[in-house]
């Protein structure tokens, strides 16, 4: 009798689970740490949470970024550039629908890249139309975009979620409900909860998408992701929160993990304004006494890869500088004697919330005090974070992550917050604007990345993984970031 | 009666009024720029003046709390920085899973605590007595975030009866919502009704030493009779006290278990809405709240208006 029940039992047990499975075949349930805001509209809000959204998924633009950082036609077929570069011919795909069923053509094109450009459009990334002298629509599938002088990652731009195509009718309501032309449209965002995408079936390359039904869930904190995964509430946290618990799933046979790369450059940012920082040599004492390895494993359980300039390491212009600073509080206490500080000195570091700067700060500070640094450690709220530091530069030290691909240009940007002044570094960051050829500019970008680490501008730590936990017969996620998205239009279940 | 209702009243609405000064001045002087929070690190002077204008937040300060206030009174709250739709919404959809939750973790710590704890006072010094309260005293030692997660760990990951958290909606499922909401409510209750347990009893034990009860055995009522009919009516005055303060702090203050169920709650709406300077959010919320409280607090006054009628005349 009892045997029979236990037959029973598990018979039942196994016959629920693999109901379970089943009826997850075409269907995707990701964990996210933040929720939107404001609202799921690219082109108004420059925050990564509506891009891991809606980039590839619900929206799309003329080119796009893919996973291998490539810039790939999406709405445009193919384009031409002409040999001043100055002028861009786009030949749009045909047959291509907004999720309302309207049909996309020129005039979507030619009203998103204006609106973007307008003087009171909120798009953060102006820079990326800023170029443009004006835009013309020869035909109905056609875009010939004049710009007034040559700009080499136009093409990159437009890539971007800030770029993406919107249509007139709709493009006020983008951020509540959003329409673009992507594989999958917009069903409902359950606030705190949840966003539901489905399946558009009027999608131009329809046959490549596996999945029925995409649901994007919320999940802030960090044990209760791990306790989802295990559950199998959720099939994949693509940016998992605890590096601490990554041993745990790769033991587990029902998981696979995947360590890549976000353009997250993690960084000791020096406030360069005010003393002592404004002095090189303590900034190359710095440089010095902080011993980065030790601090990816204290912080990031040793995920993480070493940077020695602000630039991703992924990118094929990356020149690895971790060299040029050893650690070496020998020469770090040399450095801050020669400097006018033989009995070191005092100094504030201010740490936002996520982990790798709390757990990170603690690491930074005892280090810094083994050369005479003595570091009181402030911990601040986000909000704070962005008024102190960001916006009104109180602070002498802070440990932050900068996420925007190809953000090395903010060095070049006035009375940014860590206050770095330079012209020669300048003159190299306009002539890569300049540039067309990319062999060119690659070398530009290293030339501009050797400027920061002789001036020691910040301690650069390192590149933020990027950690995906998911179930193990999920294929087709991004390992890699290039910049941040959760394009799922390629992801499905290993049959 | 009838005065007695009415005093209550006009007390209750100088208190939200005052309430709303203190809500808008603590925001005022919170440090944090809800623009610059939207616009991050890629934030630019021009961007965040037109956000700022667009926000309204480029009028002067009494300006603004007049048009909040004028917005109240004709029950327009209006909208959320950070999700771009009505706060009345938002609010609504979120007192769709704390207020079930809410009831549901009161009924169940009630439903557990009072039985308890009159018995625990009926077998004063006994062993049933030490029993419930060495319990009691344990559901209060624990955390109730820290019961949640075990919750979590048996229930969810271990056997798989429940998922690990969130809310499938009312609509969709009504079952599958009503079980999203049981873990939770047990972590949410179980702390509670150890404290309750505690109030029950020694509140029952405090009546039974009162003249009137001395009367009632005088009649020769059996000492349980007389518990059950004269101590414990009397004591339920305490017990209402604290289930008022329970179910007050329940609305806001079950963000620590909402968090480890990640339940879109209003606990969780005001943390987001405070972390995100969602300050719209926030201070319409907090004065809701306020509200409530103030509100539940009436109700308790009138509940022990009908337990004892003594009070109705105030005297």
């Amino acid at each position: 009798m009892r045997k029979a029940f236990i037959a029973f039992a598990s018979f039942a047990i196994l016959a629920l689970s693999t109901a379970a499975v089943e009826a997850q075949h075409d269907t995707l349930t990701l964990a996210m740490t933040l929720e939107p805001a404001p609202g799921l509209d690219p082109t108004v809000g420059p925050a990564a949470a509506i891009r891991e959204i809606t980039y590839g998924n619900l929206f799309e633009g003329l080119a796009r970024i893919d996973r291998n950082a490539e810039v790939k036609p999406a709405l445009a077929e193919s384009w031409t550039v002409s040999a001043d570069g100055l002028i861009y011919t786009f030949k749009l795909r045909q047959g291509v629908r907004f999720h309302d069923g309207t049909e996309f053509d020129s005039a979507d094109v030619k009203f998103s890249l204006e609106r973007a450009m307008a003087p009171d459009s909120r798009n953060a990334q102006k820079w990326i139309f800023a170029p443009i002298a004006r835009i013309e629509t020869p035909d109905r599938y056609a875009v010939v975009v004049t710009l007034k002088r040559p700009a080499g990652n136009f093409l990159y731009g437009l890539g971007w979620g800030d770029a993406v195509i919107v249509a007139p009718e709709t493009a006020a309501h983008n951020s509540t409900n959003p329409i673009g032309t992507g594989p999958f449209k917009f069903d409902r965002w359950v606030k705190g909860d949840r966003v539901e995408l489905s399946r558009f079936d009027g999608y131009w390359r329809k046959d490549a998408v596996a999945l029925r039904k995409v649901t994007f869930r919320f999940i802030p904190d960090a044990q209760a992701q791990i306790s989802a995964l295990l559950a199998r509430d959720v099939d994949a946290v693509p940016l998992f929160a605890a590096p601490e618990a990554v041993a745990q799933f790769k033991t587990d046979k029902r998981f696979s993990v995947t360590v890549g790369a976000t353009e997250g450059e993690t960084i000791l940012a020096l406030n360069n304004r005010k003393p002592p920082f404004n002095d090189v040599r303590v900034r190359q004492a710095l440089a010095h006494a902080i011993d980065r390895k030790a601090i990816i494993e204290g912080a990031m359980s040793g995920y993480g890869t070493p940077i020695g300039s602000h630039f991703s390491p992924g990118h094929p212009a990356y020149v690895d500088l971790t060299g040029r600073y050893p650690y070496d509080p020998a020469k770090a206490k040399a450095l801050l004697a020669e400097a006018g500080y033989p009995n070191g000195l005092k100094a504030t570091l201010r740490l936002p919330p996520p982990p790798y700067a709390r757990r990170g700060g603690e690491i930074v500070a005892a280090q810094l005090s083994k050369v005479g640094i003595q570091v009181s450690i402030e911990p601040v709220e986000w909000a704070q974070w962005l008024d102190n530091v960001f916006q009104n530069k109180q602070f002498d030290m802070t440990i932050i992550s900068h996420v925007e691909p190809m953000d090395i240009d903010k060095y070049a940007v006035d009375d940014y917050y860590f206050g770095y002044r330079n012209p020669h570094f300048k003159e190299v960051m306009s002539a890569i604007d300049r540039a067309t050829d990319p062999a060119a500019q690659n070398r530009l970008y290293k030339e501009a990345q050797t400027l920061l680490a002789e001036d020691s501008v910040n301690v650069f730590l390192f590149q933020l993984p990027r950690i995906t936990v998911a179930n193990a017969d999920v294929i087709g996620l991004w390992q890699n970031v290039p910049l941040p998205a959760n394009d799922v239009t390629e992801v499905s279940w290993r049959k | 009666m009838i005065a007695f209702v009415l005093r209550r009243v006009l007390g209750l609405a100088a208190t939200l009024a005052a309430a709303s000064l203190v809500v808008f001045v603590v925001l005022e002087v919170l440090p944090g720029d809800p623009a610059l929070v939207m616009l991050g690190t890629e934030a630019q002077p021009q961007t965040l003046a037109l956000l700022r204008a667009e926000m309204g937040l480029d009028q002067p300060a009494p300006q603004r709390y007049l048009a909040w206030v004028a917005g109240l009174v004709r029950g327009d709250l209006g909208l959320s920085y950070t999700y771009r739709v009505p706060v009345g919404e938002l609010v609504v959809q979120r007192l769709a899973v704390t207020l079930p939750l809410t009831v549901l973790a009161i009924s169940l710590s009630t439903a557990l605590a009072i039985p308890l704890g009159v018995f625990a006072a009926a077998r004063h010094r006994r062993w049933g007595d030490s029993a419930i309260m060495a319990f009691a005293q344990m559901g209060m030692a624990i955390p109730n975030f820290w019961l949640a997660l075990l919750l979590v760990l048996v229930f969810a990951v271990q056997l798989g009866w429940f998922s690990a958290g969130g809310f499938p909606g009312w609509s969709d499922s009504p079952g599958a919502a009503f079980k999203a909401l049981v873990l939770p409510a047990i972590a949410l209750a179980l702390p509670q009704a150890a404290i309750l347990a505690r109030v029950t009893r020694s509140a029952v034990l405090d009546m039974m030493g009162e003249d009137f009860v001395r009367t009632a055995r005088a009649k020769g009522l059996s000492r349980d009779a007389a518990l059950w009919r004269h101590a414990l009516r009397n004591a339920l005055i305490p017990v209402l006290t604290i289930m008022g303060l329970q179910f007050s702090f329940l609305l806001a203050g079950a963000v620590i278990v909402e968090n480890v169920f990640y339940l879109p709650g209003l606990g969780r709406l005001v943390f987001q809405a405070v972390s995100q300077r969602d300050l719209i959010v926030v201070k319409n919320v907090v004065l809701l709240l306020a509200a409530t409280v103030v509100i539940v607090n009436f109700i308790v006054d009138l509940l022990y208006a009908a337990v004892d009628p003594r009070l109705r005349t105030g005297r």
